[in-house]
């Protein structure tokens, strides 16, 4: 089976975030990490490509930076990668990063896309349910458990109450929780392979795609700060500070 | 006037609370027509009129999942003649909805607002970046504009208006991309939701290990809170995912939040930070969480949390 994942790099989460001054826009260093959530969609497709004699292809938008993100996708064990990196794409809204993603999938060919539900530092929450449509699929979302016998796919799906059972034929595009399974590390041998799988660079003209600036970030101000109250050390008795605020708050 | 397409959810017979609170924005904006999808009936529909939907597109996808047919419904529907606005939650299937018909229509959306407003250019909306300490204001052109926001983010209103007119919207036939709901499973839930508890005691890495975050569920008992945790312990498999509490899960906004064991991470501070009370005990006395904290305890949640248990159950 060929199992498409969608994968992003993005700054160190550990790291302070900074805006690019005029545009707004988030400023990506050359070093960037794999986006943590991504290895669960990465070590799905791992586990239904092994299960399927099938391969798994990494599908990457962004810049390419020195790449090490896509390679720790790749030492987990997916075959190649696919970066669409264009400086045409800085400031794309979830539209056009799920025209690009579409096109290159396309190109590439699939029976079934995952992705995870939502980027780590963009966070728009729609791209896969995008690229569905785009691509003419249904959309699977929010999987907590992910099953499929090569024709169709069944998913457990999260809801506010407890979860759906939904399935669907083939092709089709997953999203999946962090949690599905539980990633692997990539070994020695992984990572030194990682090096000599193939990684492909395309360009929005390689694909056909329109870039827009449609959205613009306008401005950005200062939140109105919630001020810091008293801090106390812990010296045996500080259980009696907060007992004594819920009992001012009335909630005891 | 302006024209707001809101998209409501039916949850256990009613609209839901997100619903109400997206159509009393629609309302402000202009006239609202609710997208209400479930399996409606005269008493949600009222309520719907009395919180000022002027009209209603029922839509009753059964066993299918809603988001391929009515996205689809939805562009026919509108044809032509779209409407200013389309506002949906940030939540499951308003993501579903919104996504598949602003790539059908070949739109933009802005998500995770926190308030949306239109103007003679478009459309301006806010959201809370950084932990929520710096609001971003986003514009966007073209119609109709689609905008998920933030639960919480408005106040639902009975505005006492009369039940609407109710139109059935028909779920086409879209082939490939149809997908099908066989089981509905309903989680036990016990004891109150994180959406409605007046208090919220939550749990973070701090605790050290998944067994530790019973102290959260023993201290959460006597003072009748709902139990969060970060999304740090939720992806370590410590709590199911409908405990987490932050940008990715859900927004909270109790009389009193308790944060144990949580450094305080962007993630975490844009879903709880507009709590009117926030207690954190943390012991790294540099944690961003007291940022935020009307009262910070620097300690160890192993030594003050079974204290405050022991003291709270003797009352």
């Amino acid at each position: 089976m060929k199992v498409v994942v969608c994968v992003k790099q993005i700054p160190d989460p550990a790291t302070p975030y900074t805006l690019e001054e005029g545009t707004n826009w988030l400023v990506r260093p050359n070093e960037q990490v794999l986006d943590d959530t991504d290895r669960y969609g990465v070590e799905m497709g791992l586990q239904i490509s092994q299960a399927t004699e099938g391969t798994v292809t990494l599908v990457c938008m962004g810049p390419t930076g020195n790449a090490q993100g896509i390679r720790q996708a790749l030492a987990m064990g997916a075959d190649k990668a696919v970066i669409i990196d264009d400086p045409e794409l800085r400031g794309s809204d979830a539209l056009i990063t799920a025209r690009a993603l579409a096109a290159a999938i396309q190109k590439e060919g699939f029976d079934l896309v995952i992705s995870g539900t939502e980027s780590t530092d963009g966070y728009s929450g729609v791209i896969p349910q995008m690229l569905s449509e785009l691509l003419s699929t249904p959309a699977l979302t929010y999987a907590t458990q992910v099953d499929t016998d090569g024709a169709s796919v069944t998913i457990h799906r999260q809801t506010l109450a407890g979860y759906d059972v939904v399935t669907s034929r083939l092709p089709a595009v997953v999203s999946v929780t962090a949690g599905v399974v539980e990633p692997r590390y990539p070994t020695f041998k992984g990572i030194m392979d990682a090096k000599k799988k193939p990684v492909e660079s395309l360009t929005l003209g390689d694909l056909g795609v329109e870039p827009s600036k449609a959205q613009k970030v306008a401005s950005i101000t200062d939140a109105p700060e919630r001020s810091a109250g008293r801090k106390v050390v812990d010296e045996g008795e500080a259980f009696r500070e907060i007992i004594a605020l819920l009992e001012q708050r009335k909630v005891i | 006037m302006a024209t707001v397409w809101v998209f409501v959810e039916e949850t256990e017979g009613a609209p839901s609370a997100l619903g109400l609170e997206l159509l009393a924005k629609a309302r402000e904006l202009g006239e609202a027509t609710v997208v209400y999808v479930g399996d409606g009936g005269d008493e949600p529909f009222a309520t719907l009129g009395d919180h000022g939907a002027s009209m209603l597109l029922h839509a009753q996808p059964g066993d299918r999942l809603p988001s391929g047919p009515l996205a689809a419904a939805l562009a026919d529907r509108m044809g032509d003649d779209p409407p200013d606005l389309i506002l949906f939650g940030q939540a499951y299937t308003d993501r579903d909805v919104a996504g598949r018909l602003a790539a059908r229509l070949g739109v933009g959306l802005l998500s995770n607002a926190s308030d949306v407003r239109l103007t003679d250019s478009g459309v301006e909306t806010d959201h809370e970046i950084f932990g929520g300490t710096r609001i971003a204001t986003a514009t966007m052109s073209g119609k109709p504009h689609i905008v998920l926001a933030r639960p919480k983010s408005f106040q639902a209103e009975p505005s006492g208006g009369a039940v609407p007119n109710v139109e059935a919207l028909e779920l086409p036939d879209v082939g490939g991309a149809e997908a099908t709901v066989t089981e509905t499973h309903v989680e036990e839930r016990e004891g109150p939701q994180l959406g409605d508890a007046k208090v919220v005691v939550s749990g973070g890495r701090g605790l050290g290990s998944a067994e530790a975050y019973d102290l959260i569920e023993r201290l959460a008992k006597p003072l009748r809170a709902a139990t969060g945790a970060t999304r740090a312990i939720v992806d370590a498999g410590w709590v199911p995912y409908a405990k987490q509490v932050g940008q990715t899960g859900k927004t909270v906004k109790p009389a009193v939040y308790i944060a144990a064991g949580i450094s305080g991470a962007m993630q975490h501070l844009v879903g709880m930070k507009d709590s009117t009370t926030i207690i954190a005990i943390n012991k790294d006395p540099d944690a961003p969480i007291f940022s935020v904290a009307d009262l910070g305890i620097v300690g160890d949640v192993h030594k003050v949390l079974p204290q405050l248990i022991e003291a709270l159950q003797s009352r």
